[in-house]
């Protein structure tokens, strides 16, 4: 039983960061109708900056704040290149991010070589009735848990939340209105790229970093996204951490090497899914 | 008296077919403009190309004496109604006039993020003009609902409301009274002499000649992309040309467009 919540909790900490990515996801597709693959990337630059400065003396919350900043600043220099300029298809600018998520990795080897990064987090145990956990993850859980009520907050009740949530909805009229869709496109970029910064600073304590660990998120990421048609934070959310704690679980009881395998059939499952009750997958992933 | 729009010889076309062809017409501040024509006649791509949603070829638009042709459509000023339910799906109907504000709030990403008491300031006034736009329409005690589940004849209002939030020098409106049922266009009719009694400048394109009839003051009739036809609804009424153009009679079937034009 103590097994169980154990591995319920360290589940639900890997499955934040998986939401983490996964709204980031969705806050650039919702607005711009593109999947952005270089998404995973932004939580590996983040998190290998955030080593980097963290070995450079910089004290912690600093040397994150940094890592999450440069997620953002490559979300919006990945949102200039893929849809800055006007008239750009969202099919053209998602094979725009897929290279930029390539070209990435060169600049990740040559700055930080191959060879996976780690840094402390919260250090300790946390006992949840008789279970220890890392108290990492209940850190995790509670970033995560302040960020979605933030972006709930925000998205409702702040004027260039609303102007995002408007763009997402209807573009044509979003532009009459007076909202310069292209600037709200390059802003969701940048708020795809701090959560997605966010994501590979929470989670690298607990599971390190290297230069190709973005597969893994965007899979997962996306797996979490598609549940919610690649709209929905909410729903991302709640995907996320099922996905994790599954995976968990499944690694818990035996079969370790299988992580990725149960992402991506869940993943398939719910795209069959979706494309059987409303039509071709791509409508979603357009 | 000032002259609020000036289209000046606009032309627009499509594979090499005028669509509009040297169309001017001007619209002093204050009035309310109707601009008619049969199917096909250029009327929505007139509309288009004064709103910013298409790109002129030639010709000139200007808002109170400021070129604006070759600004994007969010930055003309200009508020806009559309014939189709162009509401924002899962928002409130507060939120969706809300969005109205954009064009003129000045707390950007920054302010709200950090929030500001720069951010918390405008967020109370952008509240309050969105009621006052509310109740100027009607709409006041559907606030709350979602903005998708009201009526078409009120998802109109709502996108009227939601242009008044701008506060725009000029109101496009799109075929405000189509496929909508007899209460409703009276309504409509009641919120648009209120608005014109308010002093705001507007242009209506629209199909059905004796709801213009009633409301503008002056119309400019359309057909084949060209003017033919400019004055007080009872100088277009009498006007030979229009009658031809618009119903397809010719002057010497009179039996005909008395029973039309002249309502």
């Amino acid at each position: 039983m103590s097994d169980l919540i154990g591995y319920l909790l360290t589940g639900l900490g890997i499955g934040a960061g998986f939401a983490l990515v996964g709204s980031g996801l969705v806050a650039i597709h919702r607005v711009t109708r593109v999947v952005n693959f270089a998404q995973g990337g932004f939580a590996v630059l983040a998190a290998l900056l955030t080593s980097t400065l963290l070995s450079a003396g910089l004290p912690h919350g600093v040397a994150e704040s940094g890592g999450v900043a440069l997620g953002a600043l490559a979300g919006l220099v990945v949102g200039v290149i893929a849809i800055g300029r006007p008239g750009t298809s969202p099919g053209t600018s998602l094979i725009v991010t897929l290279g930029l998520g390539v070209l990435a990795y060169a600049i990740e080897v040559l700055i930080w070589g191959d060879q996976p990064r780690s840094f402390p987090g919260l250090t300790g145990v946390a006992e949840v009735g008789d279970a220890r956990v890392p108290a990492h993850y209940l850190l995790i859980l509670a970033v995560t848990a302040v960020v979605f009520a933030l972006m709930a907050w925000f998205f409702a009740r702040t004027d260039p939340g609303r102007a995002l949530t408007a763009c997402a909805s209807n573009r044509y009229a979003a532009q009459v209105v007076g909202i310069d869709v292209r600037r709200m496109g390059l802003l969701a970029f940048t708020l795809g790229g701090a959560l997605g910064g966010l994501a590979g600073v929470l989670t690298t304590p607990v599971q390190q970093v290297t230069f190709d660990s973005d597969v893994t998120l965007i899979v997962n990421g996306f797996a979490a996204a598609i549940l919610g048609g690649l709209s929905r934070p909410m729903v991302t959310l709640a995907g996320g951490l099922l996905l994790g704690v599954t995976q968990t679980v499944v690694a818990g009881y035996g079969g370790g090497a299988y992580q990725l395998e149960v992402a991506l059939v869940l993943m398939l499952t719910v795209m069959i899914v979706q494309a059987a009750r409303t039509g071709p997958v791509p409508e979603a992933a357009r | 008296m000032t002259v609020e729009l000036a289209v000046g010889n606009v032309s627009r076309a499509f594979g090499g077919v005028y669509a509009v062809r040297d169309v001017s017409l001007t619209v002093p501040a204050g009035e309310l403009r109707a601009v008619i024509g049969p199917n096909g006649a250029g009327k929505s791509t007139l509309f288009a190309l004064i709103g910013g949603q298409l790109a002129v070829d030639a010709g000139t638009v200007a808002l109170d004496g400021v070129r604006v042709e070759r600004r994007p459509a969010h930055r003309r000023g200009i508020g806009v109604v559309f014939q189709a339910a162009r509401v924002f799906h899962g928002m409130t109907v507060r939120e969706n006039v809300m969005v109205g504000a954009h064009a003129i709030t000045r707390a950007g990403f920054l302010a709200a993020a950090l929030r500001l008491p720069r951010h918390h300031r405008d967020e109370r006034r952008i509240r309050e003009q969105a009621m006052v736009c509310l109740d100027r329409t009607g709409l006041a005690d559907w606030a709350d609902r979602p903005a998708e589940e009201l009526p078409l004849g009120r998802q109109r209002s709502l996108q009227l409301a939601r242009a008044l939030c701008g506060e725009p020098r000029l109101l496009l409106l799109d075929e405000p009274a189509s496929g909508l049922r007899a209460g409703e266009r009276e309504l409509l009719s009641d919120l648009i002499t209120r608005l014109r009694a308010e002093g705001l400048t507007m242009l209506l394109v629209e199909h059905d000649v004796a709801f213009v009839m009633r409301l503008a003051d002056r119309i400019t009739v359309l057909d084949l992309g060209r003017v033919i036809a400019d004055g007080t609804p009872a100088e277009v009424r009498a006007n030979p040309k229009v009658q031809t153009a618009y119903l397809g009679v010719r002057p010497d079937e009179p039996h005909l467009h008395a029973r039309g034009v002249a309502e």
